[in-house]
């Protein structure tokens, strides 16, 4: 099997896995203690902490919004986060991108005309990166807004899909993404099935955008599943610590 | 005369309908929270039904659905549904006691940070001014930094509420005011229950005030009876200087704080009973070590099981 190749000729991807397969989800809520709500999130060798701060006083008087709450992400990527580590500068554009991409996704699910003249700050920290970063944040940041009690309308999970020549493949890892393979992220509302972020940088054939968008969804669902099934565990865990009978 | 005699009914099985008080409501009661108990997340139903209202952490959608906005425990008062999440930021009540931080001194007001989601105000003329009842002049506006400056911590009472939130405070008794002699701390909000009091003296000679919006302040108990009359008791209120605090009073005030510390980190409620079974937990370690997981994990058991009791 060449290196470049990147579905085997078992039809197996490079890191063993099926064209149809998530990455390994590992995740935790509640990791921090100062923040109001925070997550641990790890989709195989992807990983990401993310902490939530508010609803609480605007700490700038002239960003106030008088009918909602404001919502500011901020991404960094640790020195340590990739193969070669070297200093980033703190406004990466490509950074300060996917930052407005979480928080345009946000912006509509969070309840934010309850919390007027307030402010939910949203840190996003990449601990070790190899591929689908806008994915991993979503999904990061999900998790750690319903750990902070923060009303939304539904979960917001995200996933990617791309396509080598016929097959679509999902949730690309790094190598994957490094030979150009068009990749489409997805971000889904799984309970009434709508998506809030659809992001694709390359060029695709309109033809073949429908499976894609399928596929992606599918992992999306997925997702959903392990973050519900996180978060309820949490719950019930912390019911059972504050009343043992 | 023809009599029979009927064989005794057997009585109903005790198990069933009596817990061991011979209460037989509690226990129905307590199988139907426990049946009832429904663990909701975001986007998730509710209600189909129409005719229920929506509390707080539910919203409809487009089909008059009742859904889950946060994630948390269902709780149902006649009609109202609403969703309780475990962890959330404080929302104030009127007549609440809370601990607060001045982040701000402006015109006639203080700003107080309290844990919410907005900072709250603290007006001139609801603080209680020193002398004899009298009314603020110019002269309390321009040195209001002799009362409360940025960072002071004080005690208050929620007074009223805005819309976006936010709340107003007072601290017009000598009950509230300024906070000295001690060590802060915070808990999650929801671990402190509403009480009669939440100033507590505890056995160990260690003040303890639960602000219901996590904020806890542990003191070393003041030496002086106040007296709203006398001029010099007032001006004593807005004193920055501590007290000096002796060794022993340090340690049991950092014993204390610890204690607390391990009940919140056992999401156990914290209350002065259950401060003080920690505080007889904790005895059989150094104040250090009750920061270990292992200690805390025993102080929670220990206080668990005596509260069970």
């Amino acid at each position: 099997m060449s290196r470049h190749e990147p579905i085997g000729p078992q039809g197996l991807r490079q890191d063993g896995r099926r064209a149809d397969q998530l990455r390994n989800i590992n995740c935790k809520p509640s990791v921090l203690s100062q923040s109001d709500g925070s997550s641990y999130i790890e989709q195989g060798y992807t990983k990401c902490l993310a902490a939530v701060y508010g609803p609480r006083e605007t700490r700038q008087k002239a960003q106030i919004l008088h009918n909602k709450a404001l919502i500011t992400v901020e991404i960094s990527l640790a020195p340590f986060s990739m193969s070669e580590r070297k200093k980033r500068k703190k406004f990466d554009k490509r950074l300060l991108e996917i930052a407005s991409a979480v928080k345009q996704t946000f912006e509509p699910i969070i309840m934010t005309n309850l919390f007027p003249r307030s402010q939910i700050d949203i840190f996003l920290q990449i601990l070790q990166y190899d591929g689908g970063m806008t994915q991993i944040c979503i999904n990061a940041a999900t998790l750690a807004l319903i750990d902070a009690g923060i009303p939304m309308l539904e979960y917001v999970c995200a996933c990617s899909a791309g396509i080598v020549e016929d097959t679509t493949i999902l949730d690309l890892n790094n190598s994957e993404e490094s030979l150009g393979i068009p990749e489409l992220t997805v971000a889904l509302l799984p309970q009434s099935q709508k998506v809030t972020l659809l992001q694709l940088e390359t060029r695709l054939h309109v033809d073949k955008l429908e499976s894609v968008t399928a596929m992606a969804i599918k992992g999306a669902k997925e997702v959903y599943k392990k973050l519900d099934k996180t978060s309820r565990d949490y719950i019930g865990d912390l019911l059972q610590k504050s009343n043992p009978t | 005369m023809n009599v029979q005699f009927l064989f005794p009914k057997p009585p109903p099985s005790i198990e069933e309908v009596k817990d061991a008080d011979g209460d037989i409501d509690m226990l129905l009661k307590s199988q139907r929270q426990k049946f009832e108990t429904k663990v909701v997340t975001p986007g998730e139903v509710i209600a189909k039904d129409t005719q229920y209202m929506r509390g707080h952490g539910t919203y409809l959608d487009e089909n008059e659905t009742h859904l889950a906005s946060v994630a948390g425990v269902v709780e149902r008062v006649n009609k109202l549904i609403t969703v309780r999440p475990l962890n959330t930021r404080y929302t104030g009540n009127i007549g609440d006691l809370v601990i607060g931080r001045i982040t701000e001194v402006s015109n006639k007001r203080w700003k107080v940070d309290i844990n919410s989601r907005q900072d709250a105000v603290l007006l001139l003329s609801a603080i209680h001014l020193p002398g004899v009842q009298r009314r603020k002049t110019e002269a309390d506006e321009l040195q209001m930094r002799k009362f409360y400056s940025e960072g002071d911590l004080l005690v208050a009472e929620i007074q009223g509420s805005f819309q976006d939130g936010s709340s107003s405070l007072h601290t017009r008794s000598l009950k509230y005011g300024k906070l000295r002699n001690g060590s802060f701390l915070i808990v999650p909000p929801t671990l402190v229950q509403r009480t009669k009091s939440h100033f507590h003296r505890l056995d160990c000679g260690v003040d303890v005030t639960l602000g219901l919006n996590g904020y806890v302040w542990v003191s070393k108990p003041s030496s002086r009876v106040l007296n709203e009359m006398s001029e010099d008791d007032s001006e004593y209120i807005y004193s920055n200087e501590n007290e000096p605090i002796g060794k022993d009073a340090r340690e049991a005030i950092a014993r204390v704080c610890n204690c607390i510390n391990a009940l919140s980190k056992s999401y156990m409620s914290i209350t002065d009973t259950t401060i003080s079974y920690a505080y007889e937990a904790s005895l059989n370690f150094s104040v250090k070590e009750i920061l270990k997981l292992e200690s805390i994990e025993l102080i929670a058991n220990q206080t668990k099981q005596r509260l069970k009791a």
